[in-house]
């Protein structure tokens, strides 16, 4: 999105009041700079969806619920289901949303969910639909619609939190003839891996885990690092300003660590 | 027309009977970003409503110098129903439910209070099952009471409609879908006026005069519901968030 006049003049101002409170070894919520704000996971709340989880982490709050249809599939995978991210920055989220077709920042937010998920491999297929062929030209295709309800500031790890929740709440309808009978299952999703994103945020010199939005506005880069529970980076994304080769593999023992933590939230 | 019977031994098929409503839950203040918000779950709908403003309006050439302009957003989630996904966006379906809902609440907003702005009514439909309008209405009443904007009086959503020849409250998703008749309202609380009207299927004179004082007495009840979620709200410090389930 392109920063307007106030975006800019507001990141110099809140660099300079973080930045004197980073100096002191403070956050303004003090916090100390590897800690998330409080973080809850509620799963199975929206019936209609196959699965579905709101999750809130400080006072951002994401929904994420998925569907499962019948889809004919790709020419040149004719084996392989479809998993498909979506993100909607809701209007009610934030006085800073627009209503209308998704704009870059949330097109960027699904796809790093999506990457984040996707490459968790289980030999060599895409976790999600190793198991989503039917029969000669049907596959299953299931759509994650990622819905931000709530914008205080780290979105991206609400997201990818709300977002294996989600699956991980997944019951797949039952195939019969071409079509799915919605009120049976044949199974739940199973997932192998689950990749949890720890998104950093560099003022200054300084590295801050779970940015809240002021911290985001005062930001110059940006860094998301997905991982797994046995030991994998699973998706990098890396936004704004200019980091050391040092900065990148702090972050990433960090990242290591906060996965694991949040990692007992979806369990 | 119904193939199906939708009520046998005088109940209907999820045990209601001709005058009761679906379980309703109000919530007010769940979202921190927004100025105002609701949630409302009334049977199967699950629906959120954010409001913003009055502020700017945007583009400018919209504002009005002697009032502010109302904006409405009613728009369903792609996984809010039981069957395929949907496409996500708005489609003529909700371009003119957005419409008739803008509608009820121009004839409440107190708008020459703030000329120049707008204020805008954000509705997502994040589940579906039968009555989103009424339900929208209702929670969007709340949610601008939420926000601190003066209105006239105080409003909310309910339908009535046929099923098996008679008139019966509150229809749900397939009551709806296989009913006579459904005929979505909202009614004003102070002054008793009918400010969304709308109908589907065939009524008589009486039938159709039945069904207004049916919405009359129950939109009594469901705005019991609405004050008491607004009391509520100020009994809480800080915003706790959404509790969809």
């Amino acid at each position: 999105m392109s920063e307007s006049a106030k975006d800019i003049a507001m990141h110099d101002i809140k660099k300079g009041i973080l930045l004197d409170l980073l100096v002191k070894g403070q956050r303004i919520d003090d916090r100390a700079f590897d800690e998330y704000r409080p973080i809850s996971v509620t799963k199975g709340v929206i019936d209609s969806a196959e699965g579905s989880a709101l999750v809130k982490i400080g006072k951002t709050q994401i929904l994420a619920a998925s569907k499962i249809t019948v889809a004919t599939p790709f020419s040149d995978r004719p084996k392989e289901g479809i998993f498909n991210v979506n993100c909607e920055f809701l209007p009610l989220a934030s006085p800073n949303f627009e209503s209308g077709p998704p704009n870059e920042d949330s097109i960027e937010l699904a796809r790093v969910t999506d990457r984040g998920i996707r490459s968790a491999e289980i030999e060599g297929n895409n976790q999600i639909t190793a198991n989503f062929f039917m029969e000669e030209g049907k596959v299953l295709a299931l759509y994650l619609d990622i819905y931000v309800l709530d914008h205080a500031g780290n979105m991206t790890d609400t997201a990818s939190l709300a977002a294996i929740s989600a699956l991980l709440n997944t019951k797949i309808p039952k195939y019969s003839e071409g079509v799915l009978i919605r009120d049976e299952f044949s199974g739940k999703l199973e997932l192998k891996h689950y990749p949890i994103a720890t998104t950093f945020v560099k003022i200054g010199k300084y590295f801050l885990v779970d940015p809240t939005k002021e911290e985001m506005l005062a930001a110059d880069t940006k860094l998301t690092i997905n991982t797994t529970q046995n030991s994998q980076i699973a998706a990098i994304q890396k936004t704004k300003g200019a980091l050391s080769k040092d900065e990148v593999l702090e972050a990433v023992d960090i990242a290591f660590k906060k996965g694991e933590e949040i990692r007992k939230y979806i369990r | 027309m119904s193939v199906k019977k939708l009520i046998v031994d005088g109940k209907r098929i999820d045990g209601r009977g001709p005058n009761d409503l679906r379980p309703i839950k109000i919530e007010t203040g769940v979202l921190n970003e927004a100025d105002g918000s609701a949630y409302v779950q009334w049977g199967g709908n699950k629906i959120i409503v954010g409001i913003f403003g009055p502020r700017e309006c945007i583009p400018k050439h919209e504002a009005n110098p002697y009032k502010t302009i109302v904006k409405c957003r009613y728009i369903m989630a792609p996984f809010a129903s039981k069957d395929e996904h949907g496409r996500s966006g708005p489609n003529r379906r909700s371009i003119e439910i957005s419409k008739v809902i803008r509608e009820v609440f121009e004839n409440l907003v107190v708008s020459e209070l703030y000329p120049m702005t707008q204020i805008n009514i954000f509705i997502e439909v994040l589940q579906a099952e039968g009555g989103t309008r009424a339900t929208a209405i209702t929670a969007a009443a709340v949610a601008l009471a939420d926000a601190g904007i003066p209105m006239k009086d105080m409003v909310c959503g309910i339908a009535v409609g046929k099923i098996d020849g008679e008139i019966v409250l509150d229809l749900g998703k397939e009551e709806d879908n296989f009913g006579e008749s459904d005929v979505p309202m909202a009614i004003s609380h102070r002054n008793k006026e009918i400010l969304l009207l709308q109908m589907d299927g065939l009524l008589t004179k009486e039938e159709f005069s039945a069904t207004i004082d049916k919405a009359l007495d129950a939109s009594e009840r469901i705005h019991e519901l609405q004050a008491n979620a607004i009391i509520k709200r100020y009994e809480k410090l800080e915003i706790e968030g959404l509790n969809l389930l």
